[in-house]
Formats: C-alpha cells, sequence, structure tokens
C-alpha cells in the first residue's frame, strides 16, 4: 500500500504580486487539507494574500530532451524583443 | 474584573502550547510537524496577552514570565483536557478539536467583552482559532471516518477525552463569561463535525473537574511543567 499522501504545487500571490508565483510543494489527503498546510508551510511570515494548490500530477511539463528545438530557434531573433522603441515617459512602468 | 479569570484563558493557552510543541519533529509528517508547531506558537503569543494583562492588573509585579514558569502546579488554572498526554496523533487532534470547539465560542463571548483590552485580546486570538478549530475539525471527520484503524483510534480518543469537556463549562465569579452559556453552540458544532466524523459520543456526561479552580490537577501537569520551567528555575538569569 502506498502510505504517501499525494503531492501538490503551491501557487502563493504576494501581497504587491499581480500573478500567483510557484514556491514549492507539499504533502497532502486533498485539496482543502493542501490549503491548510500552505498557509502553514508557505505563509507563515506573511508571503500571501491568496493560494492555489494543484495536484502535482495534474502538471504537464515539457521535456528537457526538446530543450533544442523549443528554445534555441529564439537564440538569433532579437528583433521580437520590443527594444527598438522609445518608450514615453507619460507611459510610466511597463 | 478578576484576575484569576484572566490566569485560567493565558494557563490553558500556556500548557496546550507547550503540549503541542512537544510534537515539534515527532508528527507523522511535515506539514503536520509545521502546522502544529504554528498553532504552538500562535498559544504562546495568546499566553502572553493574557497573562501579561493578568499580572499588570493583578499589581504585585508579576510578568507573563513569571507566571509561567515559577508557579507549581496547584497555582495553575488550566482545563484539565488541556493537560491530558499527547499519547498518539488521533489522541492529539480530537483533544485539540474538543478544546478548539469550546475556545472558539468563548473567545468569540470575550470579544464583547466591557473591559477594551480583554476584547482586544479576543479579537485578536478568535482569528487564529478559527483556523485552528478548522483544521482540527477536517482533521477528525478525515481520521474519524477514514480507515478501520484510524476510526477506531478516534472512536477511543473520544472515549478517553469526553469526561474532560464538561468542566469547560462549569463556572464561577472568576469567569470572564459565563461559561454554561456556550455549551449548545459547542453542541452543534462538535455534535455536527463528530456525526461527519461518524464517532459516537459517550452517553455519560461524568466530568472530571479541579483544574480550572486548581484544586486537583491530573498527574500529567507536574511532569509537564518540570521540562518546561527547568531552564528559567535553573537559571533565572538566563536571556535569549
Amino acid at each position: 500500500m502506498k502510505s504517501e499522501w499525494p503531492l501538490w504545487e503551491v501557487f502563493i500571490r504576494g501581497q504587491h504580486g499581480l500573478s500567483h508565483r510557484h514556491v514549492g510543494s507539499l504533502h497532502a489527503t486533498d485539496a482543502e487539507h493542501a490549503i491548510q498546510n500552505a498557509r502553514d508551510v508557505y505563509t507563515r511570515r506573511k508571503e500571501g494574500i491568496s493560494i492555489w494548490v494543484v495536484p502535482a500530477a495534474h502538471i504537464t511539463a515539457s521535456s528537457p530532451d526538446d530543450k533544442g528545438a523549443f528554445y534555441d530557434p529564439a537564440d538569433d531573433k532579437v528583433y521580437r524583443h520590443p527594444s527598438f522603441f522609445n518608450i514615453p515617459d507619460d507611459v510610466g512602468a511597463m | 474584573m478578576s484576575v484569576n479569570g484572566l490566569i485560567r484563558l493565558g494557563d490553558n493557552a500556556l500548557v496546550l502550547g507547550q503540549r503541542l510543541s512537544e510534537w515539534c519533529g515527532h508528527a507523522p509528517a511535515l506539514e503536520e510537524d509545521i502546522a502544529l508547531a504554528n498553532i504552538a506558537l500562535d498559544f504562546i503569543g495568546q499566553t502572553q496577552l493574557w497573562l501579561g494583562l493578568a499580572g499588570e492588573r493583578e499589581g504585585l509585579g508579576r510578568t507573563a514570565d513569571t507566571l509561567a514558569y515559577t508557579r507549581d502546579a496547584w497555582d495553575f488554572r488550566n482545563l484539565l483536557m488541556v493537560e491530558q498526554p499527547n499519547r498518539d496523533f488521533g489522541v492529539t487532534m480530537m483533544r485539540q478539536f474538543l478544546f478548539d470547539s469550546w475556545h472558539f465560542e468563548a473567545l468569540t463571548a470575550l470579544t464583547h467583552h466591557g473591559d477594551v483590552e480583554i476584547s482586544a485580546i479576543a479579537q485578536k486570538a478568535v482569528k487564529e482559532v478559527t483556523y485552528h478549530r478548522e483544521r482540527s475539525t477536517d482533521a477528525v471527520v478525515a481520521l474519524g471516518d477514514g480507515t478501520e484503524v484510524s476510526h477506531k483510534r478516534m472512536q477511543s480518543a473520544l472515549d478517553r477525552l469526553w469526561p474532560y469537556v464538561g468542566e469547560m463549562f462549569t463556572g464561577d465569579a472568576d469567569d470572564l463569561t459565563d461559561m454554561a452559556a456556550l455549551r449548545p453552540a459547542f453542541d452543534a458544532h462538535a455534535g455536527a463535525a463528530l456525526d461527519e466524523a461518524t464517532l459516537t459520543r459517550p452517553t455519560s456526561d461524568f466530568a472530571h473537574q479541579g483544574g480550572k479552580t486548581g484544586v486537583r490537577h491530573s498527574e500529567h501537569l507536574g511532569h509537564m511543567l518540570a521540562v518546561m520551567q527547568v531552564l528559567p528555575r535553573n537559571y533565572p538569569d538566563a536571556t535569549w
């Protein structure tokens, strides 16, 4: 019998953060338990105001073997960066 | 305003906080270990507030630290429930659930206390205790309505601890709120959770008493205080 609790990935939105960020993982019996454990493990020092948990098994990851095909072609396409424009001061932080 | 009433609240938090801290490094899962330590620290924080105010109102120069570390077992005024040993994780969670269910109602009542300092402490503490109760309730439901083994352990934990429930609702003039009046709300929450957990409440209403009056603590309190107080008693000038 497998006695380990399922693994969950934890995402926290910080006080001033706009999006949830991955902060780590933990074990829990169900989603509600995972939220409680995330609260105790990852927000003890006021790190966040919102928690998402996702069963780790539900995350599909890209394969390291695809690294070349996936990312290398972007190396020589510097024109994709919007760094050739002058941004007016009035626009503020981008 | 009763100093004894403040000491009762402080001692409940202190003794249960110390008990929970005994799990540190021993809980069945890392996440539970951290959660129990967090909750223990919540209780120690509440202890500082209640015993700090008690010392201030008493006016004899005693602080939260001197009250915590230099009194003997017979001067403690905590409920017998909180000094009961941890035993296994099931007993610890059942004790927590029964205490939290009472604690939540007591603090909610105290948020309306006429003394602003008392109501301020209650308002801060009730936020923490809302979470404590949610967590311990979920644990009792999950383990009670879990496997055959976990159900059996939770039922035996309930049978063991139920005789300590009655004392929570006894009262006298030292209490800061009418404890008997909290019983219906306690029964509603605890009853619903125990039903969901498929656990059966013992039919006997026999209640061990003597903790909050200090008349008769169980033998467990002295052993716990010996561990808790050894350092400040041996090295009164120790700082960290």
